[in-house]
Order: structure tokens, then C-alpha cells, then sequence
């Protein structure tokens, strides 16, 4: 039962953005952008700092207002609104809700209330992410790991399709990231993931594939598949070149900045 | 120790009034010793008692009025601009005028009874209520509102689930702030005009030179401000235990 909450629903929706644009205190982060996110699979989305990755994740979610324009499709043709949830670096969980009501946030402000079946899924997830026995626990007794996979628990609430991360694992420490990814990448199996990373491993751990964003205006400028289904292990050794071209493209793409 | 200081500071200050009598030998019609102050307290209780009672109904209703329309105006504001645009320079110019001035006319209108009294405490501590809590409705957190967007939340619940807890400790202060100021307003309408109340007892007692009477009628009111003070301070705190816990945990 609590193996399928996850997968169920998971439809593979792919998702393509055509003619993005967007300015920022009058000058053009990019133009005329395309990105392309296959349905189903982890694609990781990778760039020097203010290339507007967070801002291209921030246009797709509806999120980005008037400075951003673009055309958003989807693999069905019906509009994306309601079909994504989106995961940010902070857990942004709220500290006067206990740590279950928390997982439970969309129902409550879609409809006012939590039901018993609600709570049920609730509870499911936070015992398939490893959080048993903190479900009436204010977020301020946790952990940032811990915080953090609450914050995964609510994402995978939602039972979207689509799943948008902004630098997710980013905020906290190494042993709990590891674990966080691997978590991450079973829980999403199946779902279109377009995640935004600062770090060229985390990103060779995930991805089905990865992209790297770079240029003013900016441009996807690279994209590889590495070997293997994800979550890849941080010794695989076929990862290493792979990590050495990203790290390269990366630098290249700084220096031209 | 914490709960002692207040005391020893108010039993400090009233060993230094009881020198400063001895010491210039004041005469007691300008200021009486505390001793006779506490002696006229004693010998008054159920005239005190009686004002006071009148007093203390008017700050509190005026209090939980007050509060009442303030919280209900800035949640209006937040969430409406159009009321925002339309009301909050009606609010701001209301401060303008001095409460002080009012006084006679909410006298005239109201009669010497309560109301008026009321009516005053309420006008003292809109503003600051309004002003403190609709701040706090207006700085919620951007991420969560971003959360809230995805989600497809409806706009009052994002209200009454994140907006209105996430700005609870901006209204502690401007409650807190409402409960300090809310005698005054009590106690400039019974000057003005009143047939009973502590404020009325002052003037009553000054014009025929029971000056200890009068200081009496002050340390009640005194007390009686502290009370709301330290109970509202107390319920503020109950109603955001976890403001408590994040700033304990980020402390040094």
C-alpha cells in the first residue's frame, strides 16, 4: 500500500519551455531560451550562479510575474497550473504547524481542511521517508535533514506529475545529502523531475540527464546521460570523466561571464 | 530572582519617596509620604474599589474593542488593497488629531457614562494595533507565499494558515503597546467628563486637597496597568510558543 502511494499516480508528462525571456532590472538574463524535459526521468539542470536557473524553474512554476515570459508546453497540451509542485532550498516548513499537518499543508489550504484519508497519506509518506514517531513534532525539534525530508514528504503530498527543485539538498550536510538523494530518487521514480543544482555530482547522481545552462543571454550549452539508472553511487567510477567535462564546461562557462 | 526584580525596584523607589519626604520635609498637600498614601488607601478601600471597578471595565472593554477592530481592519487591509488604498490614509490622518481633543466630543455624544470612556481607550490603541499588525501581514515569508501559489491555495486560507500565525508576534507588539497606553485614554475621558472611575476620584480628591487620597486613586491605576500589561505580555507568549523555541535555539 504505502509502495504505491508514491508511484500511482505518477504520469509521464514531459514538459517543454520555447521563447523564454526574461529581464532583470533592465538586463536580459535570457532570451529566446528552449529547454525540453523528458516525461518521466530526472533531468538536472546545472550553471554558474545568476545564469537565471532558479528564475527559469521560477517561470515554469508561475512563479517569475511580469519580468518573465515564455511558452510552456506539455506533453498532453492541457495548461501546467496544478500540475507541478515545487521544492525550494529552504524546507519552508511553517513552525506553528506540527510536523504531519505540515506534510498535509496543500490539502488544508486547498480546501480548508484535512481529511482522515489526508492524514492517512500523510502519515504513509512520513513513514516511508524514515520520520515515524515525529508526526506531532514542531519543525523547530528537527534536524535540517530531518526538516528537509519533511519538506520531500509535503512535495510528494501533492501527487503532481511534475516535480520542480531548486537546489533542494543544497542547505544541508554531507552524510544527510547523501542519504536525502537516494531517498529523493526512489520517492520520484516515474515523475518528471527538473532539478536545479550547484554541484556537478549531485547532479551525475540523479540525473537521467544533465544540462548545463550557461551564457548571457543564457543558453542550455551542454547535456549528457550518464550510464546506469539513477540514484548512481557517488564511487561509480564511469561518473569521474563525466564529472571532470562538467566541472570544465562549468569553469569555461564562468570565465565567459 | 527574575520574578523578585520588579518588586525590589518598586520597593526601592518607595524607600527613596519616603527619604526624599523626610529629607525636604515637602508638605504632604504637595506630596504625601507613602505611608500616608498606603494609610488613605486603607482607610478608602471600598471608595477605591468602586472606581476602580469603573476604570477597569472601561480599559478592558476599550482594549478588547480596540483590538478587536484593529486586528479585523489589518486583516482586511492585507488582503484587500483597495481597502488598503481607501483606509489606511483614513487611519493615518485619524492620528493626527489629538485624542485629548476629541475627549469633550465623545463626551457630548456619549454622555458621562462609560461609553465615552470607552470609546476613548478604543481610539488610543487602534493605530498602534492596526499599524503593528497589518506590518506583520504584509512581510510573510515570500517563500511560503511562493508554496502556497503551487499549491493552488485558496487566498483566505493562506490567510488564516500562514499570513495571520506568521504575523501573531507583530500583534503581540502592538497589543502589548495598546495594553500600556489604553488607561490613558480611559482616564482622560473621566477627567473630562464622568461621574465615576478613578480618573473622577483624582479630581475630586485634589480639589478638596485629599492629596493622599489622590495618590491612592494613582497607584491603583498604576497597578491596575501593570496587571493588563504583564497578562496580555503572558498570553502573547502562550499564543506563539514557537517564536519562543526558534530564538532560544538560534541564541548564542
Amino acid at each position: 500500500m504505502s509502495g504505491k502511494t508514491i508511484s500511482a499516480k505518477a504520469v509521464h508528462l514531459s514538459l517543454r519551455v520555447e521563447r523564454a525571456r526574461l529581464t532583470y532590472q533592465g538586463k536580459t538574463l535570457f532570451e529566446d531560451l528552449e529547454i525540453a524535459v523528458p516525461g518521466g526521468e530526472w533531468t538536472c539542470l546545472l550553471g554558474p550562479s545568476g545564469v537565471g536557473k532558479s528564475s527559469l524553474l521560477r517561470l515554469i512554476a508561475g512563479l517569475a510575474g511580469d519580468a518573465a515570459s515564455g511558452s510552456l508546453t506539455t506533453a498532453d497540451g492541457a495548461p501546467i497550473t496544478g500540475r507541478l509542485a515545487y521544492m525550494a532550498q529552504q524546507d519552508l516548513l511553517l513552525p506553528w504547524l506540527p510536523v504531519l499537518e505540515n506534510v498535509a499543508l496543500g490539502a488544508r489550504l486547498r480546501t480548508g481542511r484535512v481529511s482522515e484519508a489526508d492524514h492517512a497519506r500523510a502519515r504513509a509518506l512520513l513513514v516511508e521517508l524514515g520520520l515515524k514517531g515525529v508526526e506531532h513534532s514542531l519543525p523547530a525539534t528537527l534536524s535540517g535533514g530531518m526538516r528537509q525530508r519533511v519538506a520531500l514528504a509535503r512535495t510528494l503530498f501533492e501527487e503532481r506529475p511534475i516535480v520542480l527543485m531548486d537546489e533542494p539538498f543544497s542547505a544541508v550536510d554531507a552524510i544527510a545529502r547523501l542519504k536525502l538523494q537516494e531517498l529523493a530518487a526512489r520517492a520520484l521514480a516515474g515523475r518528471t523531475v527538473l532539478m536545479v543544482t550547484h554541484d556537478p555530482m549531485e547532479a551525475l547522481r540523479l540525473g537521467h540527464r544533465v544540462l548545463v545552462m550557461a551564457g548571457r543571454p543564457a543558453r542550455i550549452t551542454a547535456a549528457m546521460e550518464p550510464p546506469g539508472a539513477p540514484p548512481r553511487e557517488v564511487t561509480d567510477a564511469r561518473l569521474l570523466p563525466l564529472h571532470g567535462e562538467l566541472l570544465s564546461a562549468l569553469e569555461a562557462a564562468r570565465l565567459a561571464a | 530572582m527574575r520574578a523578585l526584580r520588579p518588586i525590589l525596584v518598586a520597593a526601592g523607589l518607595v524607600v527613596l519617596w519616603q527619604a526624599a519626604v523626610l529629607v525636604t520635609r515637602v508638605p504632604a498637600y504637595i506630596l504625601p509620604s507613602p505611608l500616608a498614601v498606603l494609610q488613605a488607601g486603607l482607610a478608602n478601600t471600598p471608595l477605591l474599589l468602586m472606581h476602580a471597578t469603573v476604570t477597569g471595565g472601561e480599559i478592558l472593554a476599550g482594549f478588547l474593542l480596540g483590538a478587536a477592530l484593529g486586528s479585523t481592519t489589518a486583516i482586511a487591509m492585507a488582503r484587500f488593497a483597495m481597502v488598503r488604498h481607501w483606509v489606511l490614509p483614513v487611519v493615518v490622518a485619524s492620528q493626527a488629531v489629538p485624542v485629548f481633543a476629541l475627549a469633550p466630543v465623545l463626551v457630548l455624544w456619549l454622555g458621562y457614562g462609560p461609553a465615552s470612556k470607552v470609546a476613548m481607550a478604543v481610539l488610543v490603541i487602534y493605530f498602534p494595533v492596526t499599524a503593528a499588525f497589518l506590518d506583520g501581514l504584509r512581510r510573510t515569508d515570500p517563500g511560503w507565499l511562493d508554496l502556497a501559489t503551487v499549491m493552488g491555495a485558496r487566498a483566505w486560507a493562506v490567510m488564516r494558515w500562514i499570513r495571520i500565525p506568521a504575523a501573531l508576534p507583530a500583534l503581540g507588539s502592538g497589543l502589548r503597546m495598546a495594553a500600556a497606553i489604553a488607561p490613558i485614554g480611559a482616564v482622560i475621558g473621566e477627567w473630562v467628563g464622568s461621574s465615576a472611575g478613578l480618573g473622577y476620584l483624582m479630581l475630586q480628591a485634589n480639589a478638596r486637597l485629599k492629596v493622599d487620597l489622590m495618590f491612592a486613586a494613582l497607584a491603583l491605576l498604576a497597578a491596575m496597568g501593570l496587571i493588563l500589561f504583564f497578562a496580555v505580555d503572558w498570553a502573547v507568549r502562550r499564543a506563539v510558543p514557537w517564536q519562543a523555541e526558534s530564538t532560544s535555539s538560534e541564541g548564542p
